[in-house]
């Protein structure tokens, strides 16, 4: 990631960041309030907009680089994570942002997706999950629920759906978080988060599709439900919530978990801990999902560890000074030789 | 072992006589785990260094270690050494050594009348002769009567000259190919000094073992000796060789150096995203020993993941290179399309194998050739080409990469098994005597669009992330003309194809003309591309001899081909299409040419004969000259 600076960079507002491209997707769209949020925080990272790459593969969502004004790759169906990983190994000074969708990511391009993130390559990948196809026209998606009506399934999905979060962690992302179109200043701080991150940082959007899959969020989004639907994730803070602030998440001795009512006393809750480098507690969050418990938001996990493109740099100077820097000559004489004269 | 010109009896007693022979052709063939191949190019480096010519090409099975003494594991390596000029590992072997029954009766077939055979008797057991298919002892029962067989208990011979070394006996089985390579070196009168050098090298890690394979080799040389079986030693006089220094080198390994070099001489960082899969593999090995050239080697996930990532690597501005064999091919399509449409420089590299689907893995096949020019959705034009030799391959792997930068397009290399794995010893180019491959990245955002193009080559600016002010998108939808927007206007789809189109079509005035190995005319033209290249030549090169009127056409541009070859093959009465499929050139010569081109085919995972195209080329010539003769008979 190039190094943020801010005094020195010259500097840029959200205007700055708006390409001259008409944005085509449906009016009423999640996808408008996430492009304003990132369009909102990029000026805020002090990186000049020659040093940030938005690539994305096929999908409503993969729209996306064309509305911003850095460089972009619009590029093929689910191929986007293996795309970004060549870009960042060539350049790794450039921060590199990956847009995918529930389809794009977890389906065509699930493999690319796990093996990303288990090498910590340094991107930064928004998955835009609407739980359906939207540019298809409405079939059934990786992440639709069990027995969802679709044009592709009439009688109900057979698929039991994929939670992308539990994905990431099962692939030992070392950044994972999810967040909500609707609720922008929740999204600016975990694109913020995102973008500080050193190594892949996979954000699961919740996004809303108003033409195929409307309200499909709504049972816990939505602002009467939210604070009992919805764990806001704080690093060092114990897991509460509901309107009160009256619920509390603690684990049973068989190590699940279980809400309790608390009354101002949250000892033997759980604290969140983002940074504990066993993916156990991460999964377990992951795996809150309603009715029965309120589904996180927020950072889950952000532990820093050695990025592939640093593997990758680190081991390229250790071989140099070793061998020293090759050069044609001892390159083509490699090997046994002989003359003939 | 042909051409024995000349017999000289060597003074002492027990000194056989030495005969000189102009060309060789040794196989060794044993179970996968015999070190059959370790044996071949132990031989093949110390027949360099003795100053011949030669080819060599190993033939391996698909399973790594099949059950032992089994006809699924034979593993065979192949040398073919002359004091004359040397275009194959040759047709068949002169000298077969043998390890166990399953290797004999695998490669009996290709062993002609009279040829020599050295069998390890001591593996001819009766539960490995009824492996093998036999019913009965094949070097008892005289089924071997038309060979000269020579039956050596190596099993024991080498049991008995390590004793007391301190070995398992499974070590010590592991030294029966040193035996054999030590009797190869006695035969063939090579010095066996620098063989032990080199073993002591390669068993650096394990004296102990490296001591007992000299043991073993050496016993080998000594039974050669003192045995009195063979009644002549052989000796193979230098070959008129070009001077210069010279290094053993596979198709892979040039290949891989070849890209190095265009890297360097283009002084861009070489990126390799690939996924492993036989033949290619080597190729992806011997970059990643390179960090230390700017060489970026990424083993991807899959074979998408592979090429995806060389996109990338490309868009940032590295020369990107993905390499892989027909089914990894297959994957890639979609991929090569974004590259196509991008307009960015991509090289591809096929290395062919026996298809469709998994085929035959380690075997060499040509079959790919439609898929590399028209295997992908839409209208996708790419360039193709073919290295003809393992040493080719170093040239073409350069070649690719000047065509891919200098026209921002994509070039598929088709190489092949029989490529890859051949060595032959190539002659190091002199550094400075490398072209500079010059390449421009534009920086300059006065008047830049995406799809602005250069007006010779048609080739779009190549702008890397990171570069102010030129901040843009691309990517797999259709663009705009120049400006690079999406678009899906009729007119402009239309034009942009046929610009993608030219773009390819133009690449045929900067590449060589095609060049005619014999006369300019003639009665008939080989016509073939790829690892043929060996075979084709020879096989014309003796026909001429007899006074046939025979020329070969060897092609290297496949898409765009050069410029000439329409009128090259109107200047014979016959044209022969000579490829390892069932006629894609043919089809495509035929189609471009308007020419009444016949093909000959093998598809049988192996390379052709040079007398397979021989008696082709006689039947076409003859069937010709019996029409005359009927004319001629009519006449009278």
């Amino acid at each position: 990631m190039t190094q943020c600076n801010p005094e020195q960079a010259p500097k840029l507002t959200r205007k700055d960041f708006i390409s001259d491209q008409d944005v085509r997707w449906c009016p009423g769209c999640g996808d408008y309030a996430i492009l304003a949020g990132i369009q909102r925080v990029m000026p805020e990272l002090g990186i000049p907009r020659e040093k940030i790459v938005f690539v994305s593969g096929i999908g409503c969502s993969s729209r996306f680089p064309y509305y911003m004004n850095t460089y972009g790759f619009h590029s093929i169906h689910g191929r986007a994570p293996a795309i970004a990983t060549g870009i960042k190994l060539t350049r790794p000074d450039l921060m590199i942002w990956v847009i995918t969708g529930d389809g794009d990511g977890l389906s065509i391009g699930g493999n690319h997706l796990i093996h990303t993130m288990r090498r910590n390559v340094d991107l930064k990948i928004l998955l835009f999950n609407n739980r359906i196809y939207g540019l298809t026209k409405g079939q059934t998606s990786p992440t639709s629920k069990h027995g969802m009506k679709t044009k592709s399934t009439p009688f109900g999905a057979l698929d039991r759906p994929f939670n992308p979060l539990s994905v990431a962690i099962g692939s030992a992302a070392t950044f994972v978080a999810r967040s909500i179109d609707i609720d922008s200043p929740h999204l600016q701080y975990v694109l913020r988060r995102a973008a500080d991150h050193k190594g892949t940082a996979f954000v699961e959007l919740y996004q809303n599709c108003n033409v195929f899959n409307d309200g499909t969020w709504e049972s816990v989004t939505d602002k009467d439900v939210r604070s009992d639907r919805l764990l806001v994730l704080e690093h060092g803070k114990p897991l509460v919530f509901g309107k009160e602030r009256k619920k509390g998440i603690r684990m049973r001795p068989d190590m699940s978990p279980e809400i309790v009512e608390i009354d101002g006393n949250t000892s033997g809750l759980l604290v969140h801990d983002e940074r504990r480098h066993d993916e156990g507690y991460h999964f377990m969050l992951s795996r809150l999902a309603s009715p029965e418990f309120p589904e996180p938001i927020g950072v889950l996990r952000a532990v820093r560890e050695p990025t592939y493109d640093e593997l990758m740099t680190e081991q390229g100077r250790t071989v140099s000074q070793q061998q020293g820097k090759g050069n044609l000559e001892k390159l083509l004489h490699a090997g046994e030789t002989w003359v003939v004269s | 072992m042909s051409d024995i010109e000349s017999t000289q009896s060597a003074p002492g007693g027990r000194q056989r006589p030495m005969s000189e022979l102009e060309t060789v052709v040794v196989r060794f063939a044993g179970d996968s785990g015999d070190g059959m191949q370790l044996t071949g190019t132990e031989f093949t480096k110390s027949i360099a260094l003795e100053g011949s010519d030669l080819a060599t090409f190993p033939d391996y099975p698909a399973e790594i270690r099949a059950p032992a003494g089994t006809l699924a594991g034979v593993s065979a390596y192949q040398v073919h050494f002359s004091s004359q000029e040397v275009f194959t590992p040759g047709d068949q072997p002169d000298v077969l050594v043998v390890m166990n029954p399953a290797a004999l009766r695998i490669n009996l077939p290709d062993l002609p009348r009279g040829g020599i055979i050295i069998a390890n008797v001591g593996s001819f057991t009766q539960p490995n002769i009824e492996k093998a298919g036999y019913t009965s002892n094949p070097l008892e029962n005289g089924s071997l009567s038309s060979y000269q067989v020579f039956a050596i208990d190596i099993t024991k011979q080498v049991a008995l000259a390590l004793e007391g070394m301190g070995l398992t006996a499974k070590e010590v089985g592991r030294c029966k190919n040193f035996y054999a390579l030590g009797l190869m070196f006695w035969l063939y009168n090579h010095p066996m000094e620098r063989e032990e050098k080199s073993i002591r090298a390669k068993f650096q890690k394990n004296p102990k073992l490296a001591e007992a394979n000299i043991t073993a080799f050496r016993a080998g040389y000594y039974y050669g000796e003192t045995a009195e079986l063979f009644p002549t030693r052989y000796v193979v006089p230098p070959a008129v060789i070009a001077p210069g220094t010279y290094r053993h080198i596979t198709g892979n390994e040039a290949t891989a150096i070849g890209f190095i070099t265009a890297a360097q001489l283009a002084s861009l960082p070489l990126f390799c995203g690939s996924y492993p899969i036989t033949p290619a593999s080597d190729i992806l090995h011997t970059l990643a020993m390179y960090p230390h050239y700017d060489v970026i080697t990424f083993q991807a996930e899959d074979e998408i993941a592979a090429v995806a990532a060389t996109i990338g690597a490309a868009y940032a501005g590295a020369l990107g290179v993905t390499t892989t064999s027909g089914p990894g091919m297959a994957l890639k399509s979609e991929a090569i399309g974004l590259a196509v449409m991008t307009e960015l420089p991509l090289v591809i590299v096929n290395v062919q194998r026996g298809g469709p689907s998994t085929g035959l893995p380690t075997k060499t096949e040509q079959a790919d050739l439609f898929q590399a020019v028209f295997g992908r959705n839409g209208e996708c034009p790419v360039v193709v080409i073919a290295p003809a030799t393992p040493g080719d391959c170093f040239w073409m792997a350069i070649e690719a990469a000047r065509i891919a930068v200098r026209h921002m397009c994509t070039v598929i290399y088709l190489s092949d098994g029989y490529l890859a794995n051949g060595a032959e010893p190539w002659r190091l180019p002199e550094v400075a005597s490398l072209q500079k491959i010059p390449v421009t990245f534009r920086t300059d955002p006065q008047g830049f669009y995406p799809y602005l193009r250069e007006p010779m080559t048609l080739a779009r600016p190549w702008v890397v992330p990171g570069t102010p002010g030129m901040e843009h998108r691309i990517g797999g939808l259709e663009k705009e003309d120049v400006i690079g927007n999406v678009s899906y206007e009729a007119n402009n789809h239309e034009k942009m194809v046929r610009i993608r189109a030219e773009k390819i079509a133009r690449i045929v005035h900067e590449i060589p003309e095609a060049t005619v190995y014999g006369d300019p005319s003639g009665d008939l033209l080989i016509v073939g591309w790829g690892s043929t290249y060996g075979a084709i030549t020879q096989a014309v090169k003796s026909l001429r001899r007899r006074g046939y009127r025979v020329s070969a056409l060897h092609l290297r541009h496949l898409n765009p081909m050069p410029a000439n070859v329409g009128q090259i093959m109107a200047s014979f009465r016959q044209v022969l299409v000579a490829e390892m499929n069932l006629g894609q050139l043919l089809m495509m010569l035929r189609a471009q040419f308007l020419v009444d081109a016949v093909g000959f085919h093998k598809i049988q995972g192996r390379p052709f004969k040079i007398s397979e195209i021989v008696t082709k080329a006689e039947e076409l010539l003859g069937a010709r000259e019996q029409a005359e003769l009927c004319t001629h008979a009519e006449a009278v």
